[in-house]
């Protein structure tokens, strides 16, 4: 197995329901290793791509392989080289979180072991509670446990963080960053820009049920050529210029206070402002298409 | 989510995967969950599992030790303990299976279960084994009760036994295949159970559970004998039941042989229904 080798493979993907196009032609290569996140507002077509991929929902038209194979035909074997974290979590009220992590050890050829994952997952003190009284993010880390349990070579995350709180969101990044440094390959759909930046190796943009954009979170959309903003504190206000050479603005204003400046920051747009400009620009262009 | 869990081993090869495990095994491991989480579920205990002996309590209660049959020598406690059986049967397979499938339909964990490399067959063994375990467990009680209770006298013959055995796991069989096959009917989780138990509710009624089958308008016996109620019920009577009570039965016969016919063909229809209709996500997902 090469690192070069595709884990997942999309040409022309279509899908509608109706008259809905939920899926409109999306191309999609993820390398093996890869983290890819896939943004986009609701509806734009991010959960039925993935749960395409993961052999949920059949397609329209379209070529797709996952590890080699049709999502459109799944097998048992294939199954156990995948993960899945769904978008909704519950069910199994009744269960513990030991009993269940352990029953669901029982279906993969190849296991980690249940109370490492309890651990890793941080259920360790709730691996006696039934599922039905687990907070949102509790449970929410349960379906993360029962997903890398047979250690899938691939790895699908939808939503994994929603109802998390910031410490659980941090402590679930760096679970997923070991995941990621073993060679597991993710693929991530989030609402939050902040986990796509920390997380992924490439994101992408989706709406309307088509890729807008490709790229990784440094370079998105231009967001590595745009122009920075430097800013600083003068005369008891705050002050900034936006510039394609920020370094020359900071040189001058450096020898016009004769060393520190006060207040200095140099910023580039956010991803979250890249993507919000992505999709703004998307909208008013479709706008003037059908008005 | 600590750092120092170990989770960050390489994934296995393509290439080399150790064999996958039985569906046999997983569908022993399925069943043995399910009854964990039957018998923490309060509402399946009382209104499936513990409801007819619930019912044969009350109808003691309430007719006493009053007399039936042609000389009035068997008690009414006597008298609907094979159709108290009859719905306990029904009541574990039918309703429990019809609700609860279309709860984990709803609530997502049949998807979960797709996703995963389990054997699809494992599933439906871990729900025969529920049904079995829980309505072996329910009849064992009824009777246990019933005998030592109320004194009722359980048969000694073997061929009754015989009869039993077979009434039971028709029944059984075509409770379990129909309860899987209904659980697409309901809407979402929140109308299941009234969508389940009004059916079976009424059924109980008009099938013998309750009444003398005798008793009931021609009309209503007729609709009851569609159904596979009515026979459970009627096979399970002549098991229970003195040899005379058989002329107090509308044909004038147990029917034993009509009975196997009418289990068996639900059995099959549930069987294809299943087949067909089986989905393993809530019918919006495309």
């Amino acid at each position: 197995m090469t690192t070069t080798e595709l884990a997942i493979e999309v040409q022309d993907l279509h899908k509608r329901y109706g008259d809905t196009h939920a899926v409109d032609g999306v191309d999609l290569a993820v390398a093996r290793g890869e983290v890819f996140a896939l943004l986009g507002p609701n509806g734009a077509g991010k959960t039925t791509t993935v749960e395409i991929l993961e052999g949920f929902r059949h397609r329209d038209a379209g070529e797709i392989s996952v590890l080699g194979t049709d999502p459109g035909k799944p097998t048992g074997q294939w199954r156990s080289r995948i993960g899945i974290v769904l978008q909704t979590t519950g069910g199994h009220d009744e269960l513990t979180v030991e009993e269940l992590v352990r029953h669901f050890a029982g279906y993969y050829p190849d296991v980690r072991d249940p109370d490492e994952v309890i651990r890793a997952v941080g259920l360790d003190e709730k691996r006696r509670t039934r599922s039905r009284h687990l907070s949102g993010g509790q449970r929410r880390r349960l379906d993360v446990a029962l997903g890398i349990l047979g250690r899938p070579e691939l790895l699908f995350l939808d939503e994994p963080t929603t109802g998390f709180d910031p410490e659980a969101r941090h402590e679930f990044w760096e679970l997923i960053d070991g995941l990621a440094h073993g060679g597991t390959t993710i693929i991530l759909t989030t609402h939050y820009l902040d986990e796509a930046e920390h997380l992924a190796d490439r994101v992408g943009v989706i709406a309307a049920g088509r890729i807008l954009a490709v790229d990784t979170p440094e370079r998105l959309g231009g967001r590595a050529e745009s122009e920075a903003t430097v800013s600083w504190q003068e005369d008891g206000e705050r002050r900034h210029v936006v510039t394609g050479e920020p370094t020359a603005a900071v040189q001058q204003l450096a020898a016009r206070f004769r060393g520190e400046i006060p207040g200095l920051a140099i910023t580039r747009p956010s991803l979250e402002e890249i993507y919000l400009r992505l999709i703004g620009e998307y909208e008013a262009a479709d706008r003037t298409e059908q008005p | 989510m600590t750092t120092d869990a170990r989770l960050t081993g390489t994934p296995k090869g393509a290439i080399r995967a150790p064999a996958r495990p039985s569906a046999l095994r997983l569908g022993v491991s399925r069943a043995k969950l399910e009854l964990k989480a039957f018998f923490r579920e309060r509402d399946a205990l009382i209104f499936a599992f513990f409801f007819p002996i619930i019912m044969l309590a009350i109808f003691s209660v309430v007719f006493g030790r009053e007399g039936i049959g042609p000389d009035a020598e068997i008690d009414f406690t006597q008298y609907f303990l094979p159709g108290m059986i009859a719905a306990g049967i029904m009541l574990v397979s039918f309703q429990t299976l019809a609700i609860t499938i279309a709860i984990e339909r709803d609530d997502g964990t049949l998807k979960r279960l797709l996703g995963t490399p389990m054997p699809p067959v494992a599933y439906f063994l871990g729900k025969i084994g529920l049904v079995l375990v829980t309505s072996i467990a329910q009849t064992a009680l009824l009777l246990a009760y019933a005998a030592l209770m109320y004194g009722v006298d359980l048969p000694t013959e073997p061929a009754r036994w015989l009869t039993f055995g077979w009434v039971f796991l028709l029944g059984a069989a075509a409770g379990t295949v129909l309860g899987i096959a209904f659980s697409s009917v309901p809407k979402s989780a929140r109308s299941a159970p009234a969508v389940v138990t009004t059916p079976m509710l009424i059924l109980q009624f008009i099938s013998g559970v309750f009444f003398v089958f005798n008793d009931l308008p021609t009309w209503l016996q007729q609709i009851a004998s569609i159904f596979p109620l009515k026979w459970l019920a009627q096979g399970m009577r002549s098991v229970f039941l003195p040899r005379e009570f058989e002329q107090l039965e509308v044909s004038g016969s147990w029917q034993h042989g009509l009975t196997a016919v009418i289990l068996a063909v639900w059995l099959i229809l549930g069987l294809i229904m299943c087949i067909r209709t089986f989905r393993w996500q809530r019918r919006d997902a495309g």
